[in-house]
This record gives structure tokens, sequence and C-alpha cells, in this order.
């Protein structure tokens, strides 16, 4: 097999002996080069957003309901926290790689996985604060007549709410971090530019640095919710 | 009838795959590429002493370190803020990020790998510790200085004991989140169970799956462990008051109560 | 599903740069295939858009890392410079993921080593691998012809294993040896150490071929890293590529494996039959042509582009197509 050689590679190769200290090169922290290309962290960090947010929401959905049904069930509880604990307690790693004979490759394996550790902490944390829901409330709430269905909106959630908020802010920090390795289900996100070049600095700085944003971004905005339901709690009282 | 039978398609696949990756565990065979043997009981325990060696080192030192502060802390009361930010900063990093991090600044091998699972066992054992210190109620605290106990013995005889169950939740807590960190060893340099999951051109699909599933058994055995142990520490006085509340499985998680939640 | 909109960005603007050179450029020759014949601007065959091409999409895959990127993206490009329309299912993870990908239809073609594939996917041995680069691409074609897939003709440069150290442990630690056969000489050759990526390990034309054909076992350090780890001191020598952008620097002395242990890796890009039918004569020409002018310094170059200068992998490809005529 011959090659017809095309020569115009003139002028092609960059000279890049001996150029002196150059931070790229280098593999250093560059804000002139972060300035340049932080284009190519929009998509992972939308991606992550996308997992975070759609793990979360269904989760919660799925433990919200979950709790609903235990509240008047006390025997579902133990079960179903032995269940999501469980789901919990298997490392994410492991857990992105034995949904892939089910689910294949993509969002979908990640989002399952990440739902799951998402339902634990969620149900915990409902159950625990529907039962902490003082008798004398629900006592005055029956003596106004009120059905148990109207009881549960109208009262016990209200009261509850700052439990279930904390554990939702809980579940999406966590959640953040365990979207970092998402990439090895095959879904994008930070930690997929992560791993294409962890040893440069300027790489982990920006990567590592929105991952962590995002977190600290979301716990911001759940805590604030939650301060100001507390705060709307007492001043109702 | 043709939507069982395109079901059993999938699910057939599924349960071959697992078949193939118990088989790992018990069988080497060559590599993918051919040139050594992989997988086997021996190869399979080799990655789990490591694995273990690494987290139970990274245990014990976090908890030198998280449980005399936490405890410190908590009975003066002081460094609430403290311990809050600890456990909120500790659980915004991903792990991940970490060991890169670690990687692009400090280097790679065992040690580092150690040094990163140290930083992020700290948190949950800090915070619960000072948490558990901080609940135990002002009246107990006084009757026993009343006793004419003094400040350690105060922390020795009567925080530490009642703050037992949250501290072991939050030994748990990190236990889990340790071993589950420890798979990512290699590209530290460092060959734990996740080394097939990350090379698996060397150790084949059945290779990946079977080390998770070794990873997912290890720490679920772990979390019961512990468990039994949080179990074996509670005081009598506490078990009976809670049988008395709602009824829990033996496995379940602690309450609100006893767990950190800032 | 990746949502990549850099890259749909550069593709569009591949395309614009195409059909503007077509319109403003050549003949009058309207209707008809695109086919050759049009500007010849620097010696490259630039190509041509068909409108006709625009109802057939391509999914053009690669592996994980950046010379894989790079070529995905030229093969990708030239298809869209034709007018064809592709999806990109860049980053699919190792050869094996990849083949399984290709045959279950996922992807309708993604470039592979010709010696990967023998010893990967057609157990092949690795001592039973032919030497030669064209028995090698042979060799391969006929297995890949029995899964229906074509293994297009092979580029000439090749991506094989270099073993590389410092200019300083050349001189201090290695006493000068510049070939494997000199270094295993060495009284304190199984105590040096060198770095590789993980699967290294078990491959017989990387650590094991160490051991079995040069009789040398050095103590191995797994890092993904490839010149990192002699840099930051963590090994003595290091298992690195061919076209690794690295290599121009001059900084890195290659230790000769002089009995010839790496096979060939030539890259073919592989196409499942019924996708090669779909873009036809036209699109397997332009796949051929592109990938001619990758020399081992051309692959040094664009690797370098992306893994020292940061660029990235699309623009880098860009870049190549233009310089060597293919878009405008």
């Amino acid at each position: 097999m011959t090659f017809e050689l095309i020569a115009q590679e003139d002028g092609f190769f960059r000279d890049r002996s001996g150029e002196g200290a150059n931070c790229v090169r280098d593999e250093g922290f560059c804000p002139d080069w972060i300035a340049d290309n932080y284009d190519r962290y929009v998509t992972p960090f939308f991606e992550h957003v996308y997992l975070t947010v759609t793990s979360v929401a269904i989760g919660f959905v799925i433990a919200f309901a979950l709790a609903l049904l235990a509240h008047r069930r006390q025997w579902m509880v133990g079960p179903v926290t032995g269940l999501t604990g469980t789901l919990y307690t298997i490392p994410s790693v492991a857990f992105f790689v034995l949904l892939q004979p089910i689910t294949g490759l993509g969002y979908t394996t990640a989002i399952v996985a990440l739902v799951c550790y998402t339902l634990l902490i969620i149900f915990r944390n409902v159950v625990t604060g529907l039962a902490a829901v003082p008798p004398d409330a629900k006592d005055a709430a029956r003596g106004m007549g009120l059905t148990d269905r109207q009881m549960l909106w109208k009262v016990e959630l209200p009261l509850a709410l700052p439990e279930i908020l904390a554990g939702l802010r809980i579940a999406a920090t966590t959640t953040v971090g365990l979207a970092a390795l998402a990439f090895l289900a095959g879904a994008g996100g930070l930690g997929e530019q992560l791993d294409r070049d962890p040893e440069f600095k300027s790489n982990v700085a920006v990567a590592g640095g929105l991952a962590v944003g995002l977190a600290a971004a979301i716990d911001l905005v759940i805590l604030t919710v939650q301060r100001v339901a507390t705060r709307w709690q007492r001043a109702a009282a | 009838m043709s939507v069982t039978i395109a079901l059993l398609g999938p699910v057939g696949d599924a349960l071959r795959e697992f078949g193939d990756a118990i088989e790992f565990i018990f069988k080497a065979r060559p590599s993918e590429g051919g040139g050594i043997q992989v997988g086997g009981l021996g190869e399979i325990w080799d990655f789990t002493r490591v694995h273990l060696l690494v987290s139970i080192v990274a245990m014990a030192v976090a908890c030198a370190i998280a449980v005399p502060i936490g405890l410190y802390l908590g009975h003066r009361g002081r460094g609430e803020f403290l311990a809050i930010t600890v456990s909120n900063v500790g659980r915004a990093v991903p792990a991940l990020v970490l060991l890169f991090v670690f990687l692009a600044y400090v280097g790679n091998g065992p040690r580092v790998l150690t040094l990163v699972l140290v930083l992020l066992a700290i948190p949950p054992i800090l915070t619960n510790t000072y948490v558990g210190v901080r609940q135990v109620s002002r009246e107990i605290v006084d009757a026993a200085q009343g006793m004419g106990m003094t400040g350690a013995q105060v922390i020795r005889r009567v925080r530490l004991p009642l703050a037992m169950p949250t501290i072991f939740a939050g030994i748990r807590t990190s236990a889990v989140s340790v071993l589950a960190t420890a798979t990512i060893g290699t590209p530290v340099n460092v060959q734990t169970l996740g080394e097939p999951i990350f090379v698996p051109q060397q150790y084949g699909p059945s290779g990946v799956l079977g080390a998770a599933l070794v990873i997912a058994l290890i720490t679920l055995a772990a979390d019961a462990g512990i468990g039994m142990a949080q179990q074996a520490v509670t005081p009598k006085g506490i078990k009976l008051a809670e049988q008395g509340g709602s009824r829990r499985g033996r496995l379940a998680l602690p309450t609100r109560r006893r767990e950190a939640s800032a | 599903m990746t949502f990549s909109t850099r890259y749909i960005l550069a593709a569009i603007a591949a395309l614009i740069l195409a059909l503007g050179a077509t319109a403003c450029g050549s003949d009058d020759d309207e209707g008809g295939g695109g086919g050759g014949g049009g500007g010849e601007s620097a010696g490259g065959t630039l190509l041509e858009s068909d409108p006709a091409n625009a109802e057939t999409t391509l999914t053009v895959g690669s592996k994980n890392f950046d010379e894989q990127f790079i070529l995905g993206e030229i093969y990708a490009q030239a298809l869209e410079a034709k007018g064809f329309k592709v999806d990109r299912k860049l980053n699919l993870g190792s050869e094996q993921i990849a083949y399984k990908a290709l045959k279950a239809g996922q992807i309708d073609a993604y470039p592979e080593y010709t010696g990967t594939s023998l010893t990967s996917f057609f157990d092949v041995d690795i001592d039973d691998v032919p030497k030669d680069a064209d028995e090698a691409y042979e060799l391969a074609k006929e297995e890949y012809a029995k899964q229906d897939i074509t293994a297009l003709p092979r580029t000439q440069f090749e991506n094989t294993y270099r073993i590389v150290t410092l200019k300083e442990t050349q001189a201090d630690l290695l006493k000068g040896a510049a070939t494997v056969t000199e270094v295993a000489a060495l009284p304190n050759a199984d105590e040096l150490s060198i770095a590789g990526f993980p699967e290294c390990r078990q491959r017989t034309d990387c650590l094991l071929g160490l051991n079995n054909t040069y009789d040398w076992k050095p103590e191995f350090v797994a890092d993904e890293g490839k010149y990192t780890p002699i840099e930051k001191d963590r090994a003595d020598l290091g298992f690195v590529f061919s076209t690794d952008g690295e290599l121009t620097s001059g900084e890195y002395p290659i230790v000769e494996d002089d009995k010839g242990l790496f096979p060939p890796y030539n890259i073919s890009f592989g196409i499942r039959n019924d996708a090669l039918e779909k873009i036809g004569p036209e699109g397997r020409e332009a796949i051929e042509a592109v990938q001619k002018p990758l020399t081992e310094k051309v692959m040094q170059e664009l690797n370098s582009r992306v893994s020292i200068d940061k660029e990235e992998p699309a623009a880098v490809a860009e870049a190549y197509l233009k310089q060597f005529g293919f878009v405008e």
C-alpha cells in the first residue's frame, strides 16, 4: 500500500521547544486559559444539574409517597427503612456498574442509582418530621372537626416542613457529590470532565469548583426556604 | 405472552451476566488481552485486603482525630458553627474531586488515598460526636457535677456513654462512605476492589460486575456489623426507652434525634 | 445522548464553509454527485457537499482518549463536509465497549487499531500478530468481514508503544542505555520502575512483553498520566505512545524496542456493512482521502494541540481539515 504524501505540512507544526514557563503546558492553574475555555464546562455542568435535579425530584416523590403510606401504618417504617438503607449502603461506583446489565449505559442508569440514594434520607426525614408533630396540635385539629386527610395536609405536614426540607437539603447535596461519578454509567456530568485531565490543575479547579459550588448553591437555596418556612411557622403559631 | 418472552430476553441476559460475575469471583480465567490470569478468590482476596486495610486505617485515624475534638467542643458548648460547617462542606465536596485534587497537587500511592479517606471520614464523626454530646440533657450533667465529678469525669462517665449511639451512627455513615470511596484507588496506583471496575479492558465485564458485587456485599456487611456494635454500646436505659416508643427493625438507621441533620 | 452544542456549531460551520466553497469556486456543473474535481486549493481534494446526502445519518463513535476524539472528529467532519448528517458518540470507553456498540448498531463506525482488534476481538495471540503493517491490516480486515464489518484501508501512521525516560535518568540510572536489551542487561534492571496505564499489566505487548521477550521485570507503577509519572519522579521509565505530542519536544529520549516486541497499530475505520452502503462510494472516498496526510509527525502535532495546548478535539480536527485543503 502506498501513500501520496500531501506535502503542505508547512506552517502546521508549532514550536513547543523550551519556550520557557507556559502555564498551560506546565499544567498549572491558568486563569487566562480558563477564561478562554470555560465553555467546555457548560454542557457537563448542565448535565450535572439535570442529573441532580431529576434524581432528587423523582426520589422525593417516591420517598414522600412511601412516608405518607407509612404514616398511618407504622409497621411499614422498619421494612422500608431497611430497604432504602440497603440501597443507600451500596457504593455508588458499584451501583452504577451493577445496573448496566439491566439499564445499559446512559442517563437512565445514573438516575436510577441516584434516586435510590435519596430515598432513605428523604423517607426518614418525612417520617420523623411527621412523628414529631406535637399531640396537642393534632388534638386541637381533631377538635376542630378536621378529617384525617385535612389534618395531614393542613396541620401535620406544615409542622413537619422544616424537617422535610432538612432531609431534602442533605439528599440534594449528597446527590451532587454522587453525580460526579455518573460518568461511570455513561451519563456525563462534571466528573467526566474532571476525569479527562486530572493532572491539569486548571481543569481540576474548574470542574471541581463547579461541583462544589453547585452543591453549596443548592444547599443555600433550600436552607433559605427552610428558614423562611420555619419563621412562618413560628409566626403562625 | 409475547411481552413475557420479550422481557425474558433482557432478563435472561442480565441473569447470565450476573452469573458470569459470580463465576469471576471464584474462578480465575485469562484476562481480556490474554496475557495473564485474572479473577478467582486469590486475586479477589488481594484486592479486598488492600481495600479493607486502607479503609480501616483511615477510619481509625479519623476517629482518633474527630472524637476527642467533638467531645471537647460538645462538652464546652463551643464551636457549633464549626461542627455544622464542617459537616456541610464535607457533604458538598465529591470524593472524586477530592481525590483528583490530591493527585494533582500532592501525589499518588496508598498514603495519599488514606489521607483522602481520612478527610472524608472526619465530618460525619465530628458532627455526630458534637451533637451526641450536646444532647445529653442539662439536668444529667448538673446532677453529675453535683455529685462532684470533674469535667473529664463528666465526659468519660456521663456524656460519652450517653452519646455513644449517636457517635456510632456517625461512624457508620463514615465507614460506608470510606468503603465506597476506597473503590477509587486506581487513579492513585492503589489496587483495591475498584481496580477491575476501572480497568475493564483487563478484567472484562464479568470482572467489573464481580468486583461491584463484592464491594456491595462488604459494605452491607460492615454497615450491619457497626449497626450491631451500635446496639451493643447503647446503654440499656436508652434501649428500653426506645422500645417503648415506635417499633423499628434492628437494622433501622437512627432517628433524627440521634443523627446530625444540620 | 450528548448535547454538545460546540460540536454541532463546529460541524455547521464546516458545512457552511464547504457549501460556500462549492458555490464560489468551481464549475457550473449542477446536479450529479459532488465527487472530486472542485477547487484544488492546496493539494488536498476539497470535500464537496452533495445535497442528496442530507437524508443519510451516520453515527460515528470513538474510544476515550485524545487521539480517538481527534480521529472521530476528523472522520465525522469529513462526512459532514460531504453533506451527510453525523451523530457523534465519542468517548465510548474501552475497545470492548466500542466494538459491542458497533455490532449492536448503537454506532455505525469507529476508528480502531489493527493490533488491538486482533488481540482484543479476534483472539489472536500477541506473538501471532503479524509484524508487518499490511499483513496485520489484511488479517484484521478478514476477521472484521466475518462480522459484517468493513475495515477501511489503514492509515500510514501507527500508534504503538514507546518506552521513554528523562534525559537525566538515561544518563545516570541507565548509564546511557538506548535500547531495551541494554537496559535489561543492567545490574539494577529489576529495581527500575516503569509507569503505564493499569491495563498494561496484562498485556503481552506491554509490561508482560518486557517480562517475556526481554526477560526484564521492572516494578510497575499504574498511572493514568503518561509523562507525569516520570516527570514527578513516580517512575524511572514510562510506556507512552508513538503519536504523543510530548515526543516532539525532544525532552524524552526513547529507549528503543530493538526486538520488535510491539505489534503494528495502524488505524482502520471500521464501519458496519449496512452503514457503508448508506454512505456509498462518496462517503467511503471521503474517509479514505481525509486520513492520507496523517503521518506520525502530523498526528503528534494534532495530539499536542489537545494534550499540551488544551484545545478541543473538534477545533483541532477542523484546523487539520483546513490545513490540508479538505474544507475551507
